[in-house]
């Protein structure tokens, strides 16, 4: 999101919070409006145009799959609005200055009538639910998330999408399928599929369902929110703004704004990247580069937060937290228990505290080092595979892993002794501050992988950081 | 006890302190440009801050010109009493259009090791890349406070025409500042840049690049049409009133007792179609061969030390434009500028 775009939202978002009235459908319409307005140009005709369209479809077919509560009026109110809303906007193909909200011209309204009969066919031959159907979908959102992250299976997609719309082949690339925000509005969806197949999921309508997975705060960076807390917020009456939460919003938003495009824009001019990695000529600066990255990294994410927890609660959602000062924190565990909290919340719910369930009902139990050591490892990987499956991200995942175990194997190590030499204060703040710089580094050095696109590159980095040229 | 915060009241404060500052920052005047970050924490620069795409040869275009002195190398190299001071002011040719520092003229002297006065040579890039007499005359006149004990001052016909005198770095230095433009918010397109500077310094010294070297560029022009115009001159005529001739006395006035060489650079003189009608892509012959008759006039008149290069390169030691050098080319004309450099001892 550009600072216009952000500056732009932030004033329709306070004009309503002084209406006061309809937040539910302001929320529902704004949210659908922006994903298509955010939604960057793609080379392949119509797509930019389809692929928001595509999100609202799948999440309207994840909360039928998900909900007990059918089409009743007020659903069905919430279909003909999102419909209509795709339906105006694909009419701005026939008046270009009313052409706001979409990247490039809209196409034919014609083939959005045939999916909108496609669409409701499926809804109608799925109408009796069954278990099968969770898992379906699931299935189907790993599919998508992966032909996204993989650049090969993108590469294939581009080619056969411009294939189909009749475009040049030899054109294609990964980069034609940029589907904005969805990464986040899969794990909101995996969320909801995975809380229903455990029995946990609240009764949400359609609107809700909706408003919880693109929610335009939090849409294109996160924060994951879930969706029993958000709807808790969203079902709150809404009084308005008052003078504390609108100096409160408004700071948390002004630092987010700060964090972004004054430190974390300034920092991107000399952090690490591919062209400076090779041109850098010692060692000392090299160093600089890679901390200018850490610190670009940090302040560009939690500066989204600050942005999307202060819009939110301009219209009186309370978003969670996502950092806490994790470059503060003196071991790796901590440095994840603060960073991207609600990211590594969700692998913890979804992936890292069932596989261990599951190793632990075997009937033979891996001894513990071995089943902390695979989930630990399994998780970091999947983390990296979320960012984008390359073996740069693979290698992140695996720094972090073997981090994440070996400091949980060394804590059990060193925790008598540990604590049995720092009895004094001045002991534990040296052992503190150690941890914290030690733990940074070990950090800002994972990054280079992260910063990098080639394994070979970054390993040659790591070797002139350390003076081995 | 809970202190409560009155909202309203650290706003309207925010705000009055903001209104403040910028009042403060109208009349103090501040000259922010003397603060620098290189020359201490990073390496000067080698040639002026110029750059047409940032993130890529890690520099950029300002204005203000202490920023832009504060950040060579020149600024922060103290005179010794065995150097040889040697300043170079032109266009893009001496600052050098995709060459790299050491590839420059200047770069090419210093390595030469030359002596004059029984000192060593040191030669400093002030060139500029915008053709114009006036913008050489505003840097030769900065320059001057660093103690050059000579001048070399690279020019070619295009600096001459009075409708080229203008350019965004003449003006911007030239113009009388409205109190709005005084102010913080008002003059805030000099401190953002000013700070990127200072930022770009981390990558100067990191890697030695100060421009966006592409692999591939397109090559000088050398096929015309058959245009023998130039700019609002007449054939055969190259009227004087339309050329900044009083900017080349006013440099050597600036000059005053130092040595200054003003030097006609060297250009491609190229052999194809309607080469006979035009020297390259800048110049039809007739208006470059009437200009160098003038010069010679006008610096024996003057008694100004004249030195005309302009045929001492083949076409192929040129690169994207008629008067831009391969390093090859520089070196040529460092050797041929030698000479006149350790003969030039006062």
């Amino acid at each position: 999101m550009t600072i216009i775009q952000i500056l732009i939202i932030v004033f329709f978002t306070l004009l309503f919070s002084f209406i006061k009235r309809g937040r539910d459908l302001f929320l529902l319409i704004a949210s659908v409006l922006i994903i298509f307005w955010l939604q960057p140009a793609l080379p392949i005709r119509g797509f930019d145009f389809w692929i928001p369209t595509l999100t609202l479809i799948i999440t309207i077919f994840s909360w039928y799959i998900t909900t007990d509560n059918t089409f009743n009026r007020k659903n069905i109110f919430t279909l003909v609005i999102i419909a209509s809303i795709i339906l105006l906007l694909n009419v701005t193909r026939y008046f270009s200055f009313a052409q706001i909200f979409t990247p490039s011209r809209p196409p034919q309204i014609e083939i959005t009538f045939i999916i909108f009969l496609i669409f409701g066919l499926v809804l109608f031959l799925l109408r009796k639910i069954s278990a099968s159907f969770l898992t379906f979908g699931l299935i189907l959102l790993l599919g998508i998330f992966l032909i996204l992250k993989i650049p090969a299976w993108t590469l294939w997609l581009s080619s056969s999408l411009r294939g189909f719309v009749g475009q040049s082949v030899e054109t294609a690339s990964a980069l034609d399928i940029r589907w904005l925000g969805f990464s986040y509005v899969a794990f909101r969806l995996i969320h909801t599929i995975r809380d229903k197949q455990a029995g946990r999921l609240p009764s949400v309508d359609l609107s809700e369902y909706i408003t919880y997975v693109i929610f335009f705060p939090a849409f294109t960076a996160g924060p994951i929110d879930k969706i029993e807390r958000f709807i808790k917020d969203l079902r709150q009456p809404f009084a308005g703004l008052n003078t504390e939460i609108f100096f409160n919003a408004s700071q948390r938003l002004i630092i987010g704004l700060f964090k972004k495009f004054v430190i974390a824009d300034t920092l991107a001019l000399i952090a690490l990247n591919d062209t400076n990695a090779t041109q850098v000529n010692s060692t000392f600066w090299l160093w600089i580069l890679v901390y200018a990255y850490a610190f670009q990294i940090y302040f560009d994410f939690s500066g989204y937060t600050d942005i999307a927890l202060g819009i939110a609660k301009f219209i009186g959602i309370n978003l969670p937290e996502n950092f806490a000062s994790p470059y503060l924190k003196p071991n790796l565990t901590q440095f994840w228990n603060n960073w991207h909290m609600t990211l590594t919340q969700w692998f913890r719910a979804y992936f890292f505290n069932p596989v261990t369930r599951w190793l632990r009902s075997w009937q033979k139990p891996l001894s513990m080092p071995m089943m902390i050591f695979l989930t630990q490892v399994a998780t970091m990987v999947l983390i990296g595979f979320w960012h984008g499956v390359t073996w740069n991200f693979t290698i992140w995942g695996l720094w972090h892993g073997l981090g994440l175990f070996i400091h949980n194997r060394w804590s059990d190590f060193t925790k008598a002794k540990a604590s049995e030499w720092a009895n004094t204060s001045t002991k534990q703040s040296i052992l503190n501050i150690s941890g914290i710089i030690f733990t940074f580094h070990f950090v800002a050095l994972g990054w280079i992988f992260f910063a990098l696109s080639s394994p070979v590159t970054s390993w040659n980095v790591i070797l002139k950081l350390f003076g081995v040229d | 006890m809970k202190s409560e915060i009155n909202f309203t009241r650290v706003f309207i404060k925010g705000i009055f302190l903001f209104i403040i500052f910028n009042l403060v920052v109208a009349l103090w005047q501040p000259n922010i440009g003397k603060f620098s970050l290189y020359n201490s924490i990073f390496t000067g620069r080698e040639r002026l801050p110029f750059g047409e795409n940032p993130k890529q040869s890690y520099n950029l275009s300002l204005f203000d010109l202490d920023a832009m002195f504060t950040s060579h190398v020149i600024h922060g190299t103290e005179k010794t009493e065995y150097e040889f001071r040697v300043i170079v002011i032109g266009d893009s040719s001496v600052w050098g259009t995709l060459l790299k520092p050491e590839e420059t003229l200047t770069g090419q002297l210093n390595e030469m090791h030359l002596s004059a006065c029984g000192k060593n040579v040191t030669a400093y890039n002030l060139g500029y890349p915008t053709i114009s007499l006036t913008k050489d005359v505003m840097m030769l006149d900065y320059t001057m406070q660093y103690e050059p004990d000579l001048i070399l001052w690279m020019t070619t016909l295009d600096a001459f025409p009075i409708e080229k005198q203008s350019s965004p770095i003449v003006e911007e230095n030239q113009k009388q500042k409205t109190f709005w433009e005084k102010t913080f918010i008002g003059d805030r397109r000099a401190w953002a840049d000013l700070i990127r500077l200072q930022i770009y310094g981390v990558m100067w010294s990191a890697t030695g690049i100060d421009q966006f070297y592409p692999d591939n560029y397109e090559k000088a022009q050398t096929d015309f049409e058959p245009d023998e115009s130039y700019h609002n001159f007449v054939k055969p005529n190259l009227d004087k009133n339309l050329l900044a001739l009083n900017m080349l006395a006013e440099g050597f006035n600036i000059a005053g007792e130092i040595p200054l060489i003003l030097v006609n650079e060297p250009m491609l003189i190229s052999s194809g179609n309607n080469s006979d009608i035009r020297y390259n892509f800048f110049y039809p012959r007739w208006a470059y061969d009437e200009y160098r008759n003038m010069m010679n006039e006008i610096s024996e008149e003057n008694n100004w030390q004249y030195v005309d290069l302009w045929d001492i390169l083949p076409a192929n030691e040129f690169t994207n434009s008629a008067i831009h050098l391969t390093p090859a080319g520089e070196k040529i004309l460092a050797e041929s500028l030698a000479l006149y450099i350790e003969g030039s001892c006062q």
